[in-house]
């Protein structure tokens, strides 16, 4: 585990990870055909509904409400959950989560658990955590499953394995499962991940999951899925152990309705998610006998506290934004050195992490063209772009004043405060086509003119700028 | 009216906003240039250098204060000057009445047939801040279909940003190159001669990457379209 256990241990700035990503072309080809596909599903599901940005408006207003009131509406859940006979755990951070529901599973004296598909629980390293300290973790859903037989990590925020092709996923199943499929033939696959799941639903006591909404009022916890494994994970094990962002919540029953139409079309193109399951505390004879609830902060009061960048805990988990960015397209999730890829993960990791100072983090935001795709997507209109450009002021403000960037930035301001100046700049570069070719196009720039100049020829400067032609003629 | 160059046009394309003189002269306005107009700052905004940019804007809005209308041929920098300068120094005058150049003529003017001629094979690539930021939606569209001897083709997956994105380019490169060869193929699909958008900045990326690879594919601003007539037509520089 790294310094924060936000980010994967050793990830490299984004630039120098996309650079791996970019050269391989397996994953472009995978990344392409995935997300063209749900591009344009999601486009005409969207479509379908005529009231969608009077449900988006009613989504940013209800999550608005929930994180103004946080304090509030946390404590209610608590009141309401112990009312029906859960158990509520706070914790500051993954190091106190993580413990939580190690000593939960101890006390149960198992060294297996089943897990329902979980961000939050990758976001603290729960599975490091838990394998450290001798307890194997079992991931059901079947993407996630992928990812933990492959020894891999996520790169998608819905489908982890989005990386991945049918081929591949026939080698990890060969290599993790004891009964080798036959073919990459989807059917075959999912058949005998099912059997290999079955097996372990069966045994387990102890399940873990993770939450898409909480309702303050009543205490219910909801997990939204589509294979059916979540709800075994739910209802077969004796003990169930929800860890959940303090984020995920709406105040009532009726908010929740919302969301149910905005997640299942912004994040798979379906009008509804196969399985909505919902429990509330405990009922005896039903479900599981005993039900803890652990509530992670882990950086997410300190983004509540920015006043632009507490937007970002509006995010549902759609992956909507991932879909149409064109970086994430070309580079993957992996990129991003987090389980939170794409532009909500360029906006959401840096500051649940905390520390501008932390190179890494302090290149995300910088992961990204502005062109605003995401922004348009958003179920939740968590403006993108604008947190994108808040958060990269904090990065320029951790950094010396003294770096080549920055002081090429206040070169630049000075020149353009001052129009005789910006008019001198100009005449100086005009001389430079001197040292040119002459030919219109520059081909080659010393560094750090040479990033673009490797690909891109630029246009020479004009003899006379506009404006020197404009006091010639008009002046 | 007033015309805000940029900084990228003034320096780099001074046939742009020569054109844009001509052809809003052409139609019926009478149009000054400020000189003391630089930037609007959206480079430093853009990368997190706000205190560098908040002069700029300053700057912006006493420059261009009492003019009916300030134009620009630039989505981008009018989406920074509309969306962005208040934020940095309250709203001005000179802010609310900044219009892109198809905006300007098409809301304003009142105008779609401009009088062009243009006889060329054209695609046209709506840029992220012209079709997010700013939503000028199809008024680009609209003016060049009016144009005569124009050919207009539709251009592939348009609305996929063409990898620019400021320092984004300098800064995640390759990035940016991999967006950049998406689009130049798309371009190239097209057939069409010229490439045309309603800003310098990308069309300097996706230029820069065509005349690279010497498709013979020329990026036009659509100013310069617009402002071609049978009498004084475009006339492509070398």
């Amino acid at each position: 585990m790294g310094r924060n256990p936000v980010t994967w241990l050793g990830s490299p700035t984004f630039p120098r990870a996309a650079h791996t990503a970019l050269g391989d072309t397996q994953l472009r080809t995978n990344l392409r055909k995935a997300t063209t596909t749900i591009r344009a599903k999601r486009a005409e599901a969207v479509a379908e509904l005529p009231d969608w940005e009077r449900l988006r408006k009613a989504g940013q207003t209800i999550k608005d409400d929930v994180l103004a009131h946080l304090d509030t509406y946390l404590v209610r859940l608590e009141e309401a959950v112990t009312a029906r006979g859960g158990v509520v755990h706070w914790a500051r951070d993954a190091e106190e989560a993580n413990r939580i529901v190690l000593d939960l599973v101890r006390a149960k004296g198992v060294d297996e658990v089943v897990k329902v598909k979980s961000m939050v629980t990758a976001e603290i390293g729960l599975n490091p955590y838990l394998e450290a300290a001798g307890v194997r973790p079992v991931e059901t859903d079947l993407a996630e499953l992928i990812v933990q037989l492959g020894n891999d990590r996520p790169s998608h925020i819905l489908v982890p394995a989005i990386h991945r092709n049918r081929a591949e996923i026939r080698e990890i199943f060969a290599r993790g499962m004891s009964e080798v499929p036959s073919s990459d033939d989807p059917r075959e696959l999912a058949e005998a991940a099912r059997k290999h799941l079955r097996r372990k639903f069966l045994s387990a006591k102890v399940a873990i999951s993770g939450a898409n909404f909480a309702v303050a009022e009543t205490g219910s916890i909801v997990v939204v899925e589509s294979e059916g494994n979540g709800r075994m994970c739910l209802t077969l094990p004796e003990t169930l152990i929800t860890v959940m962002g303090i984020e995920k919540l709406v105040p009532t029953w009726r908010d929740l309705e919302v969301f149910l139409q905005l997640l299942p079309r912004s994040s798979t193109a379906e009008r509804m998610n196969p399985y909505t399951s919902v429990w509330s505390g405990v009922t005896p004879g039903d479900g599981p006998d005993e039900f803890h609830l652990v509530l992670l902060d882990n950086g997410r009061t300190a983004a509540l506290a920015d006043e632009v960048g507490r937007q970002a805990l509006r995010c549902i988990r759609c992956s909507a934004c991932l879909n149409v960015c064109p970086v994430y397209e070309r580079t993957g999730g992996q990129a991003y050195g987090s389980v939170y890829p794409g532009p909500i993960g360029a906006i959401l990791t840096p500051q649940l992490v905390g520390d501008m100072g932390d190179e890494q983090a302090a290149s995300l935001p910088y992961a990204s063209s502005l062109c605003g795709a995401c922004y348009e997507v958003c179920p939740v209109r968590i403006d993108i772009p604008e947190v994108l450009t808040h958060l990269r002021a904090q990065a320029v403000r951790a950094r010396s004043k003294r770096n080549p960037e920055a002081l090429a930035m206040a070169g630049a301001a000075w020149m353009f405060r001052d129009p005789q100046r910006y008019e001198t700049a100009q005449r100086i570069g005009a001389l430079a086509r001197f040292f040119t070719g002459g030919d219109g196009r520059i081909k080659r720039l010393p560094w750090p003119g040479s990033k673009w100049t490797d690909s891109r020829d630029v246009p020479e400067v004009p003899r006379e700028s506009f404006r020197a032609w404009w006091r010639r003629h008009r002046g | 009216m007033a015309l805000f160059a940029t900084c990228l046009t003034d320096t780099l394309y001074p046939d742009t906003a020569k054109a844009v003189v001509r052809l809003l002269e052409r139609l019926g306005c009478e149009v000054d240039f400020p000189l003391g107009q630089t930037c609007c700052g959206q480079m430093h905004y853009n990368t997190g250098y706000h205190d560098e940019a908040a002069p700029l804007a300053r700057r912006y809005a006493e420059v261009f204060d009492g003019y009916d209308y300030v134009v620009a041929p630039s989505g981008s920098c009018v989406g920074m000057v509309r969306e962005f300068h208040p934020g940095l120094c309250g709203t001005s005058p000179a802010v609310e009445r900044t219009y892109e150049l198809s905006e300007f003529i098409v809301d304003i003017l009142g105008v779609t047939d401009v009088g062009a001629y243009f006889p060329h094979r054209v695609t046209y690539h709506p840029t992220c801040h012209s079709l997010r930021l700013l939503g000028v939606g199809d008024k680009p569209l609209r003016l060049l279909r009016e144009v005569k001897g124009l050919q207009l083709v539709e251009l592939p997956q348009a609305e996929q940003c063409c990898g620019f994105g400021g320092t984004f380019a300098l800064k995640n490169a390759e990035t940016s190159t991999a967006m950049l060869a998406d689009k130049m193929r798309c371009v190239q699909d097209t057939g069409a001669q010229v490439l045309t958008a309603g800003d310098n900045s990308c069309l300097m990326h996706i230029g820069g990457g065509l005349s690279r690879l010497r498709t013979g594919v020329r990026s036009v601003h659509l100013a310069e379209i617009l402002a071609s007539t049978e009498e004084q037509p475009w006339v492509a520089t070398p």
